[in-house]
C-alpha cells in the first residue's frame, strides 16, 4: 500500500513535471537567464571603445546617478504614468458601466471604443502625427477654425507628453473596458434590484455597489495599465525620437538608443536592471497592497 | 428629470463613441485623397486609389503579410499547446514545489519578454537565431497569460468529470484534450484575441531581430515605410499605408465582435 | 493507475516530438537566406577556377528616392547582373539612414553583416571601431589609384578618409542649399533672381516674407540638428570635428554666435516657427507655400521640382564670413568578415553604381550632387543642367563645403549635440549653456578613444 502510494506521487509528478517542462523551458530561456547576462553585463564596460568587455564593478551604476538623460527619462515615465493609468482607467470604467446598459446603439459604442485596440501602436503613431502636425494636421485646422493659434505639439517641450498621454489613452481605454465589462458580469443582479426599490441614488449605487465589486478588476487593470506604461515606447520611434531634448524619451526607448545607437552595451544592461527593479517594484507594491486572491484564484 | 438626464449622459456617451472614431475617419480619408489637395485647406469630394496602388508597389506589403499570419499563427499554436498543458498541471495535479514554480511564471507576467529587448537579443544572437522568424517568435512560446487563463478555467470544470472518465479507462492526457481543451472554448477564443493583437502590434522586438524582407513583419514593414522619404513626409501614402495593415484585423473584428466579446467577457478574466 | 501514467508519458512523448517538428518546420521556412548563403561559401571553396561560380551579395539600401523605392534599386542589381552574370545582387531596403545603420551594426555584432551596403557618410569611426568595413586602397590602386580618386569631389571623400585610407566611394552625396519660392518673393518687393546672400540679408529677407499663415524660412530640426548647426559654424568659421574624429570643437565663439542667429531668427525676430521643426514638414510646408524659403539638403530637388506649383529658386546658403555647407548623405562599404570573392565583387557592384554615366543619371534622377566631376561633362547631364541650371548650385556650393560631423562613438556625439541644440530652440537653454554642455558630454563620450 505504501509502496504504490509512493509510485503514485512519482508517477503524477513526473507528469506534471513533463506537462511543464516546455512552458518552463522557454521561460528560463527568455526570461531567467537573460536576467542573469544583464546583471551581469551591467558590471562590464562593453561599447565601441571596448571590443572585449572590461569589468569596472559598479561603475555604470555611478554613472547612470549622474546622467541628467536618465533622470529625465525617469520622470518622464513616471508623468507618462500618472498621466495615462487614472485617466485611462476612469474612462474605461464610465464606458463600461455605459455599454453594459441595453441600449440602443451600444454595440457600435461599444465597437467604436474598443477598435484601437486592433491598432498597432506603430499605426496608431502614423496616425497622431498627421493629426499633432502643424499646419494642415487635424487638430491646427480646427484651431485655426475657431481662430486659433497654431500650436507644433510635438516640437514643444511643453505639449509633447500630453500629446502622447491622450494618444495612448485613447488607445487604451477600450481595452480596459472590455475587463471592467466582465467584472460588471460577476456583480449579481439583485444587488441593483434591492438598491432600487430602497430609492437609492445611482451615484450611490455606484460608491457602495459597482465601484467596490469592481476593485479586484481595477486593480489587475491598474497593473497592466502601470506595466504598459513602461514598455510602450512604438510610437516615439515615429513620432518624436524621444525629442525634443528628451521631452518625450521614456526608460525603454532609452535601452534601445543606448544598445542599438550607442552600441554601449554595459549602460542598456545597466538600464535594463533598473528597469527590472521598477517592474518589481511595482509587483512587490501589488502584493502587499492588495488581496492575493484577486489574480490567481 | 430623471429622464431628461439620461437623454444628456446617453448623447454624451454617443459624442465620445464619435470622437473615438475621428482618428480613424481622419486617415481614411486622407488615404483616398489626390496627393496634391491633401494639405491643402479646402475640402472637396475628389477620390483616388491611386495612394494604395503606390504603396502596394512600393514596398512589399504582401510578403509583410505573410509573414505576420505566420508569426501571429504559430506563436498562438505553440501558446495554446504549453499553455494548455502547463495550466492542467497547475489546476489538477499536485506535485512538488508546486507554488515555487507557480511564482516563477509570475515573474514573467511581472516583466515581459518587451522590456528585456537587449539581453533577449543577445540571447538570440547565442542562438544563431536573429533575423529569423523562429528568433521573432520564440521569446513568446511559453505565455504566463495564457497558463493563469486557462488554469481559473480548468479549476471550474467538476472533478467528478475527470473521476467518471478515468473509470471509463482514459488516461489524464486523454481527458486533459478531450474534456478540458473543448469545454474552455471560450477561455481560448479570448487568450487568442490577447495572443494575436498582441502579436500582429508588435514591434520594438521584431525591429531589432529582423534585417531581411523575408522575415520583417507588418508593423516593422510599415514603420520604415513611414520614415523612409528623406524628401518630406508624404501623408496620403503613409495613411494608405497604415489602412492596409489595419483593415484586416479591424474587418475581422468587425464580422466577430460580438462572438469575441461575449468569449471575452465571460471567459473568466477577472 | 500504472496503465494510464505510462500511457500519458507516450503520448508526451509524441506531442514533444510534434512540437519540436512544428519549430523546426517554421525554422526552415525562416531562413531560407542563411541558408543560401551556407552553401555559397564551401562551393566557392571548391572551384577557384571556376569562372562561372555564383556569388551572391546582400546589399542594404535606405531612403526612398526618386520612385517607388524597391523598383528602381533592384533594376539597378538586375542591370548588374546583366553585365556579371555570376553576381547576384540582393537588395534589402533598409528604412532611414538611422534604421539602415542599426540593422548593419546589428548584422555586424552578430557575425552576419550584410556583404555592402549604403550608409550615411559619417559612420566610418562607428564602423572601424567595430572593426566591420575593409579599406579600399588596394582595389583603389588597381583602378589607377589616385587619377582614379581625383575624379570624385574631395568633400564628399573626405568622411570616407582617415589615418591615410579610403573606406567608402560616395554614392549619394548632398550638400545643403537654400530653395526659395520666386513667387512669394516678387509678392513682397523682392527681386525673385536674388537669393539673400548674407545673414544679414537672410533676416532682412525672411521679414518681409514672413505674413500670416507663412514663414520667411523654415530650418529642419528633428534628426538633424547637428547638421543644421553646422551651417552656420562653417559659415562663420570652422567645422565642429578633427580629421582623425577623436575632437570635437563646439563650444568656440564662432559656434556659439551661430546659434545665436539661429534661435533669434525664431526667438527674436519671429521669421522661422519655434520649437523642433520636424525634418518631413519642411519641404511639404514650402511646396504648400507655408514658408517662402527652407534649408534642405540638394536630394529633395527633383520631389521639388516635379511638385512645385510656383516658380523656385535654388541657391548657396547665406555666408557671415564664408560661403558654407556640411556635404551628407550615403556612401558604399564593403564588409569585413565575408568571403574575398564577395568582397572582389562586391568592388565590382560599387565601381558598376558610381559610373560616370550612372552617376549623372542617379542625379538627374533625385537631385543628388553626382560624385564625380566626369559626371558633369556627360551629354545628358551638359542637356540637363542648361535647362535647369538649379541642379548645379548644390555642386558648386562644394567648392566650400566641408565633412559632416562624423566622431568616434558618433551615436553618442551626435546626441550630445543634438539635445542641447534642441533645448536653445525650445527656449529652455542659451546657445552659451547649451554648447558648453554638449562639448562637456561629447568629451565624455570621446574620452576613451583619447587615451
Amino acid at each position: 500500500m505504501d509502496n504504490r502510494r509512493f509510485r503514485f506521487h512519482w508517477k503524477t509528478n513526473t507528469f506534471a513535471w513533463l506537462l511543464l517542462l516546455p512552458s518552463l523551458l522557454f521561460l528560463f530561456l527568455f526570461t531567467f537567464y537573460p536576467i542573469a547576462k544583464t546583471v551581469k553585463l551591467s558590471l562590464f564596460q562593453a561599447d565601441l571603445a571596448t571590443l572585449v568587455p572590461v569589468f569596472i564593478g559598479l561603475d555604470n551604476y555611478t554613472n547612470l546617478i549622474g546622467d541628467e538623460v536618465f533622470w529625465k527619462v525617469m520622470s518622464n515615465n513616471l508623468w507618462f504614468a500618472i498621466g495615462t493609468v487614472p485617466t485611462s482607467i476612469i474612462l474605461a470604467i464610465l464606458m463600461a458601466i455605459y455599454c453594459n446598459k441595453a441600449m440602443r446603439g451600444t454595440s457600435m459604442v461599444r465597437i467604436s471604443f474598443f477598435y484601437p485596440t486592433m491598432i498597432p501602436m506603430i499605426a496608431v503613431a502614423n496616425v497622431w502625427l498627421f493629426i499633432y502636425t502643424p499646419q494642415y494636421g487635424l487638430l491646427s485646422r480646427l484651431m485655426k477654425s475657431i481662430g486659433q493659434g497654431d500650436i507644433n505639439w510635438l516640437g514643444s517641450p511643453q505639449y509633447v507628453m500630453w500629446a502622447m498621454v491622450i494618444m495612448v489613452v485613447w488607445k487604451e481605454a477600450g481595452y480596459f473596458m472590455i475587463f471592467f465589462l466582465a467584472g460588471l458580469q460577476n456583480i449579481p443582479h439583485d444587488l441593483y434590484e434591492s438598491a432600487q426599490v430602497d430609492g437609492v441614488g445611482r451615484w450611490t449605487v455606484f460608491r457602495k455597489i459597482t465601484f467596490p465589486l469592481l476593485m479586484p478588476t481595477t486593480l489587475f487593470v491598474s497593473i497592466v495599465a502601470l506595466t504598459n506604461s513602461f514598455k510602450l515606447v512604438d510610437h516615439i520611434m515615429i513620432m518624436t525620437k524621444g525629442g525634443p531634448n528628451n521631452a518625450s524619451n521614456l526608460l525603454l526607448y532609452y535601452i534601445y538608443e543606448s544598445a542599438f545607437s550607442f552600441w554601449d552595451q554595459g549602460m542598456a544592461s545597466t538600464l535594463t536592471v533598473v528597469m527590472i527593479g521598477v517592474l518589481l517594484l511595482f509587483a512587490t507594491l501589488n502584493f502587499f497592497g492588495l488581496d492575493k486572491k484577486i489574480h490567481y484564484r | 428629470m430623471l429622464l431628461k438626464k439620461l437623454k444628456i449622459s446617453r448623447w454624451l456617451l454617443y459624442g465620445c463613441a464619435a470622437l473615438w472614431l475621428v482618428p480613424l475617419l481622419w486617415m481614411t480619408v486622407t488615404a483616398f485623397r489626390p496627393r496634391e489637395i491633401a494639405l491643402s485647406p479646402s475640402f472637396s469630394l475628389d477620390f483616388t486609389l491611386d495612394n494604395f496602388a503606390n504603396v502596394w508597389s512600393a514596398a512589399p506589403f504582401a510578403q509583410y503579410y505573410i509573414n505576420t499570419i505566420i508569426i501571429v499563427v504559430c506563436v498562438f499554436a505553440v501558446q495554446m499547446l504549453t499553455a494548455t498543458m502547463a495550466a492542467f498541471a497547475f489546476a489538477r495535479l499536485e506535485f512538488m514545489a508546486k507554488n515555487v514554480v507557480f511564482m516563477l511564471f509570475l515573474v514573467q507576467i511581472m516583466i515581459p519578454a518587451d522590456v528585456l529587448i537587449f539581453p533577449n537579443y543577445n540571447v538570440l544572437k547565442e542562438l544563431f537565431l536573429l533575423d529569423t522568424k523562429l528568433g521573432i517568435m520564440l521569446p513568446y512560446f511559453a505565455s504566463a497569460f495564457g497558463i493563469f487563463l486557462l488554469r481559473q478555467m480548468f479549476k471550474t470544470i467538476p472533478p467528478e468529470l475527470d473521476e467518471a472518465a478515468e473509470i471509463e479507462g482514459y488516461s489524464k492526457w486523454t481527458i486533459l484534450w478531450k474534456i478540458y481543451f473543448p469545454l474552455s472554448r471560450p477561455t481560448y477564443v479570448a487568450f487568442g484575441l490577447v495572443s494575436v493583437s498582441y502579436h500582429w502590434n508588435n514591434f520594438l522586438w521584431p525591429l531589432i531581430v529582423t534585417n531581411s524582407v523575408e522575415n520583417r513583419p507588418l508593423t516593422v514593414g510599415l514603420a520604415i515605410f513611414a520614415q523612409s522619404f528623406e524628401i518630406g513626409a508624404q501623408w496620403t501614402e503613409v495613411s494608405a499605408a497604415t489602412l492596409l495593415v489595419i483593415a484586416p484585423l479591424l474587418i475581422g473584428f468587425l464580422l466577430f465582435q460580438r462572438q469575441f466579446m461575449n468569449s471575452f467577457i465571460h471567459s473568466g478574466i477577472k | 493507475m500504472r496503465l494510464i501514467s505510462n500511457m500519458s508519458n507516450k503520448t508526451i512523448l509524441a506531442s514533444l516530438c510534434l512540437m519540436l517538428s512544428i519549430t523546426a518546420c517554421s525554422n526552415n521556412t525562416a531562413a531560407p537566406e542563411d541558408q543560401s548563403s551556407a552553401t555559397v561559401s564551401p562551393s566557392t571553396a571548391v572551384n577557384e577556377t571556376n569562372k562561372d561560380e555564383k556569388v551572391e551579395l546582400t546589399f542594404y539600401y535606405p531612403i526612398a528616392v526618386g520612385g517607388p523605392l524597391t523598383a528602381t534599386v533592384e533594376g539597378m542589381a538586375q542591370e548588374f547582373t546583366k553585365q556579371n552574370p555570376n553576381i547576384t545582387i540582393k537588395p534589402v531596403y533598409t528604412g532611414s539612414y538611422a534604421d539602415t545603420a542599426v540593422k548593419t551594426q546589428a548584422g555586424v555584432q552578430s557575425k552576419n553583416p550584410p556583404d555592402v551596403a549604403v550608409l550615411q557618410s559619417t559612420e566610418l569611426f562607428s564602423l572601424l571601431d567595430m572593426d566591420a568595413i575593409i579599406p579600399l586602397d588596394d582595389y583603389i590602386a588597381e583602378e589607377g589609384g589616385d587619377s582614379y580618386l581625383s575624379d570624385f569631389y574631395p568633400a564628399f571623400l573626405s568622411n570616407s578618409q582617415t589615418g591615410g585610407k579610403t573606406y567608402s566611394i560616395p554614392f549619394q552625396r548632398s550638400t545643403i542649399v537654400l530653395y526659395y519660392n520666386k513667387d512669394l518673393f516678387q509678392a513682397a518687393g523682392l527681386d525673385p533672381e536674388k537669393a539673400p546672400q548674407t545673414w544679414d540679408e537672410m533676416r532682412d529677407y525672411a521679414k518681409k516674407l514672413t505674413k500670416d499663415g507663412t514663414w520667411g524660412l523654415e530650418i529642419p530640426v528633428s534628426g538633424y540638428a547637428y547638421w543644421m548647426l553646422q551651417t552656420f559654424a562653417l559659415q562663420n568659421g570652422n567645422n565642429l570635428m578633427s580629421e582623425d574624429g577623436k575632437k570635437v570643437m563646439f563650444n568656440t565663439p564662432e559656434n556659439i554666435e551661430g546659434l545665436q542667429y539661429w534661435s533669434d531668427l525664431a526667438k527674436k525676430d519671429k521669421v522661422v516657427p519655434e520649437g523642433v521643426t520636424e525634418w518631413g514638414t519642411v519641404p511639404s510646408d514650402f511646396l504648400e507655400g507655408k514658408t517662402a524659403m527652407m534649408y534642405h539638403t540638394t536630394g529633395n530637388l527633383s520631389n521639388v521640382k516635379k511638385n512645385a506649383k510656383f516658380n523656385f529658386g535654388v541657391s548657396f546658403l547665406p555666408k557671415n564670413k564664408s560661403y558654407g555647407s556640411p556635404t551628407g548623405g550615403g556612401n558604399m562599404y564593403i564588409f569585413k568578415d565575408i568571403d574575398k570573392k564577395k568582397q572582389d565583387a562586391a568592388w565590382k557592384f560599387v565601381q558598376f553604381m558610381t559610373e560616370t554615366e550612372r552617376a549623372a543619371q542617379w542625379s538627374m534622377d533625385t537631385g543628388y550632387v553626382a560624385v564625380k566631376k566626369s559626371a558633369y561633362e556627360t551629354e545628358r547631364m551638359k542637356k540637363y543642367t542648361t535647362d535647369f541650371p538649379a541642379a548645379l548650385v548644390a555642386r558648386d556650393q562644394l567648392e566650400y563645403a566641408a565633412a559632416e560631423l562624423s566622431t568616434h562613438n558618433n551615436g553618442k556625439v551626435i546626441k550630445a549635440l543634438s539635445d542641447p541644440i534642441q533645448a536653445v530652440l525650445t527656449g529652455s537653454m542659451t546657445p552659451e549653456e547649451a554648447l558648453n554642455k554638449a562639448q562637456e558630454e561629447a568629451d565624455k563620450a570621446l574620452a576613451p578613444f583619447n587615451k
